[in-house]
C-alpha cells in the first residue's frame, strides 16, 4: 500500500504544487527572457544563452533562476527581460544587446545579490538607458486576468503552471461542482465568446450539454487566429498553454465531452509546439486520460493545424479543415453544438474564452462580473498595433474607452500627428473616428458605431491614413479569402472591390458610389456565412465617418470629365 | 525511392487517425518544402482518398505549394499593421530586385516571393521572414541587404561543400 501512496503523489498537484514552489524559493533571483515570437525577432534567443552562460560563468546556478517565458506585452521594445531579486525592485529591461545582457548579470545582479536585507540597490547609471520603467500608464492602466501569468512563467514547465495554482480550477469543479453548476457558474459570470460574436459561453455550454452523447461528443478550441494585425490567442497559446488547456477540460466536463481538439493556424508555428509539449506534460502527470483526479472523468486532446485560410475561423468551415477537407462553411442550423465535427454534437471557444475559465471557476463568477460593464463583463485582450507609440498585447477591462487605451496605455500616435481613427474587428469590422474616442469600449457599444470587437485587433491611424484606400485593403483581403460557395460573397466582394479600386484611381462617379452602397448592403443580407455578411463593414464604416473622402475622389473626376468635355 | 518512402511513410503514419489529410500533407511540405504530385499519388493510394479530393484541399489552402520554392522563402508579411507602415513599399522592393512576381521564384531557384497574413510580430511592423528568420522594422533600403546576406549564406555553404 506504502507503494500506492507513493505513486498517487507523483500525480497530485498538491504535492506537485509544494515542492516545486519549494525550488523556486530557494532561489535570491528570477530573470524572465521574453521568448515569444516577438522577442525572438527581435534576438532574445542569443540574450537567453547569454544570460545562462554568464550566470554558470560567476557559478550562480543555485542563486538565479533564468526561466524563459512568454509575451510580456511590449514587442515594439524587445528583448524584454525582468530581473527579480528578494527585497529589491522588479527591473525591466528594453532592446537589450547581446553585450548588456552580460553586463546586468556583474553589475545589477552579482552586486544587489550581495547586499543585506533592508539596503535598497542603486542600478548604475549607464543601464538607466535600458531600463522601462513599470510605472508607465502602459502597466498600470491594465487589468490582467488572461494574461496574468505571461512573463511570468515557463510555459514549457507544467509543474510551474501546477505552483502558480494551475489545474486547482479542475479539480475544484470536478470534485466539489456537477456539470450542471460548472455551467451555470460561467453563464452567471456573463463571460462571452472572445473570437468576435460575443456568444454568452455559459448558454453555449448549456446547449450543448443538453444534447445526447452518442459515440462522441467535442469541444474544439478556436485559434485559427486570422485577422490580420491581431495576435492575442497566439500569445495566449505560447505564454500560458496549460490555461487554456484546463479551460478546455473544465468546459469539456460541464458539457459531457470526450474528446477536445485545438485547431491552430499552421504560421503559429511555436503555439503549435508549446500546446503540443503542454498536452504530453498533461498526460504524463495523468491530467489527460482515464478518470482524471481519480473523478471517473476521461479526456484526451488532440491537435489539428489550419493551413492559410481565413474562412476557417467561421466555425463550420472550421469544422471541415478539421475533417481534412476544404474549409468551406455550410448553412446554420444545425448549428454545431447539435451536428458539428463528424456530425458529432461539438462546442467551439476561442482561446481567450477558455483561457478565461480557470480564473472564474476557482475566484467565482461575482468576481469576474465585477470588471466590465453591465452587458460586457471581464477583461479584454486586445493587440494594440498601428501608428501608436507603445504597440503590443495588452489587456483592459471591458468598458474602458479608447482614449486611456490609445493614449494613456498606447502612449499616443507619434511623430506629433494626430489621431484620425481607430479600426477594431479586422476585416469584419470598422473605424472608429477620432471625435469618438470616449467611446467605452464593449461588445453593444462597438455595434452601435458600425464597428465590432471582434477577436481583439486595435488598429491606430493617424492623419495621414488615406480611408479609401484602407478600405480596399480590407476588402482585398476578404476577396481573397472568400471561400467561393456562395454568390453574393465571391460576386459581390470582387464587383465591390473593382468600384473600390476605380474610386481609389480617380476614376470613379457618383453613380460608382451609389452601386457600391447597393452591393455592399445585398452582400451583408445574402452571404452564407460571417466573411461574407461582414466583409462590406470597412467600406460601410469608413463610407459613414469619412464618406468626404470618397467623394472628394469621386467629385475630382467628375469635375475632371467636365473639364475635358 | 527516398522520395516516395517520405510520402508513404507520412501516409501510413496518419492513416488511421481522423482529420489527417491536412496533417500529412503538412508534414510532406515540411520536409520537401511543397507537395510534388507524385507524392501526392502515394498519398492517395495509402490512405485511399481520391487524388481529386487531395488536390481540392491542396488548391484550397494557401499554406500549400505545389512546386518546389526557390531556396530562401521571402515572405512578406500583409497585415494590417505592417500595410499601414509600408510593407507594400517593401513587397514592390523586392519584386524589383528579384525581378519576380508574387508567389513566383527566381530562375536560379535561389529565392522565392510570397506574401503572407500577418505572422503575429505587428510590434514590430513592417515584418518579413525569410526562412523562419523575422526581420523586424524593414525599411525599402533594407530589402537589398536581406538578399544579400542570404545570396552570401548559399555561396559560402556552396563554397563550403566544394571545398569539403
Amino acid at each position: 500500500m506504502a507503494d500506492m501512496n507513493e505513486i498517487d503523489k507523483r500525480f497530485d498537484i498538491h504535492e506537485i504544487a509544494k515542492n516545486k514552489m519549494a525550488d523556486i524559493d530557494r532561489y535570491a533571483c528570477t530573470i524572465y527572457c521574453c521568448h515569444s515570437t516577438g522577442c525572438k525577432s527581435s534576438g532574445s534567443d542569443d540574450i537567453l544563452e547569454l544570460m545562462k552562460s554568464a550566470v554558470a560563468e560567476h557559478g550562480l546556478e543555485g542563486k538565479v533562476r533564468i526561466v524563459a517565458t512568454g509575451c510580456m506585452g511590449l514587442c515594439a521594445q524587445g528583448p524584454l527581460v525582468r530581473v527579480e531579486i528578494k527585497g529589491q525592485k522588479d527591473v525591466l529591461y528594453k532592446r537589450l544587446e547581446p553585450l548588456v545582457a552580460r553586463i546586468i548579470i556583474s553589475e545589477h545582479v552579482i552586486p544587489a545579490l550581495k547586499l543585506e536585507e533592508g539596503e535598497t540597490f542603486e542600478l548604475p547609471e549607464f543601464l538607466n538607458k535600458y531600463v522601462l520603467s513599470l510605472d508607465l500608464p502602459f502597466f498600470t492602466k491594465q487589468e490582467k486576468v488572461v494574461l496574468k501569468q505571461a512573463g511570468h512563467l515557463d510555459p514549457e514547465d507544467i509543474q510551474e503552471y501546477i505552483a502558480r495554482g494551475g489545474y486547482l480550477a479542475l479539480e475544484k469543479a470536478l470534485k466539489t461542482m456537477t456539470p450542471a453548476e460548472v455551467a451555470a457558474e460561467i453563464k452567471k459570470s456573463g463571460l462571452r465568446g472572445r473570437g468576435g460574436a460575443g456568444f454568452p459561453t455559459g448558454l453555449k455550454w448549456e446547449l450543448a450539454a443538453k444534447v445526447p452523447v452518442v459515440d462522441d461528443k467535442f469541444i474544439i478550441c478556436n485559434g485559427d487566429e486570422g485577422d490580420p494585425g491581431a495576435y492575442m490567442d497566439r500569445s495566449i497559446l505560447e505564454s500560458n498553454p496549460h490555461d487554456v488547456i484546463e479551460g478546455m477540460m473544465i468546459a469539456a466536463y460541464a458539457i459531457g465531452a470526450t474528446e477536445g481538439w485545438f485547431y491552430i493556424r499552421a504560421e503559429y508555428p511555436l503555439a503549435v509546439e508549446r500546446i503540443e509539449k503542454a498536452i504530453k506534460a498533461c498526460k504524463k502527470t495523468r491530467l489527460l486520460g482515464n478518470n482524471i483526479m481519480n473523478s471517473g472523468f476521461n479526456f484526451n486532446i488532440d491537435i489539428r493545424l489550419g493551413a492559410g485560410a481565413f474562412v476557417c475561423g467561421e466555425e463550420t468551415a472550421l469544422i471541415h479543415s478539421i475533417e481534412g477537407k476544404r474549409g468551406t462553411p455550410r448553412p446554420r442550423p444545425p448549428y454545431p453544438t447539435e451536428v458539428g465535427l463528424w456530425d458529432k454534437p461539438s462546442c467551439i471557444n476561442n482561446v481567450e474564452t477558455l483561457a478565461n475559465v480557470p480564473s472564474i471557476i476557482l475566484k467565482g463568477a461575482d468576481w469576474f462580473s465585477s470588471f466590465g460593464t453591465a452587458t460586457s463583463k471581464g477583461t479584454k485582450v486586445f493587440a494594440l498595433t498601428g501608428q501608436v507609440e507603445h504597440s503590443g498585447l495588452i489587456e483592459v477591462p471591458m468598458g474602458t474607452t479608447i482614449d486611456t487605451i490609445v493614449n494613456e496605455i498606447g502612449g499616443g500616435v507619434p511623430n506629433g500627428k494626430k489621431l484620425k481613427a481607430v479600426q477594431t474587428g479586422g476585416p469584419s469590422g470598422g473605424v472608429i473616428p477620432a471625435v469618438d474616442i470616449d467611446l467605452p469600449v464593449c461588445y453593444e457599444e462597438l455595434k452601435k458605431v458600425g464597428s465590432i470587437m471582434g477577436s481583439g485587433g486595435m488598429i491606430v491611424m493617424d492623419e495621414t491614413a488615406d480611408m479609401v484606400d484602407i478600405a480596399k485593403f480590407y476588402l482585398d483581403f476578404t476577396v481573397d479569402e472568400s471561400c467561393g460557395k456562395c454568390a453574393p460573397c465571391r460576386i459581390g466582394g470582387k464587383q465591390m472591390l473593382l468600384l473600390l479600386e476605380k474610386i481609389a484611381k480617380g476614376k470613379g462617379t457618383k453613380k460608382d458610389l451609389e452601386l457600391l452602397k447597393k452591393v455592399a448592403v445585398a452582400m451583408q443580407k445574402a452571404s452564407l456565412c460571417g466573411l461574407g455578411q461582414t466583409a462590406p463593414n470597412p467600406v460601410l464604416s469608413t463610407l459613414r465617418y469619412f464618406g468626404e473622402e470618397y467623394e472628394a475622389k469621386v467629385a475630382a473626376n467628375e469635375a475632371n470629365n467636365r473639364e475635358a468635355n | 525511392m527516398g522520395d516516395t518512402s517520405v510520402a508513404t511513410q507520412v501516409a501510413a503514419k496518419w492513416r488511421k487517425k481522423r482529420g489527417a489529410l491536412i496533417m500529412a500533407l503538412h508534414e510532406i511540405q515540411d520536409v520537401k518544402g511543397y507537395v510534388p504530385w507524385e507524392d501526392a499519388l502515394e498519398v492517395a493510394q495509402v490512405m485511399n482518398i481520391p487524388l481529386a479530393r487531395i488536390y481540392e484541399v491542396l488548391t484550397f489552402y494557401n499554406f500549400f505549394k505545389l512546386d518546389a520554392p526557390g531556396k530562401a522563402v521571402i515572405s512578406v508579411c500583409t497585415g494590417t499593421a505592417c500595410y499601414l507602415k509600408g510593407n507594400d513599399k517593401v513587397l514592390e522592393e523586392f519584386k524589383k530586385e528579384l525581378g519576380i512576381g508574387e508567389g513566383e521564384s527566381t530562375p536560379d531557384r535561389m529565392f522565392h516571393l510570397q506574401c503572407v497574413r500577418c505572422v503575429g510580430c505587428c510590434g514590430l511592423a513592417p515584418v518579413c521572414v525569410v526562412n523562419g528568420k523575422t526581420y523586424g522594422r524593414v525599411s525599402v533600403g533594407d530589402v537589398r541587404n536581406i538578399i544579400d546576406e542570404w545570396r552570401k549564406k548559399f555561396d559560402d555553404e556552396d563554397k563550403e561543400l566544394s571545398h569539403g
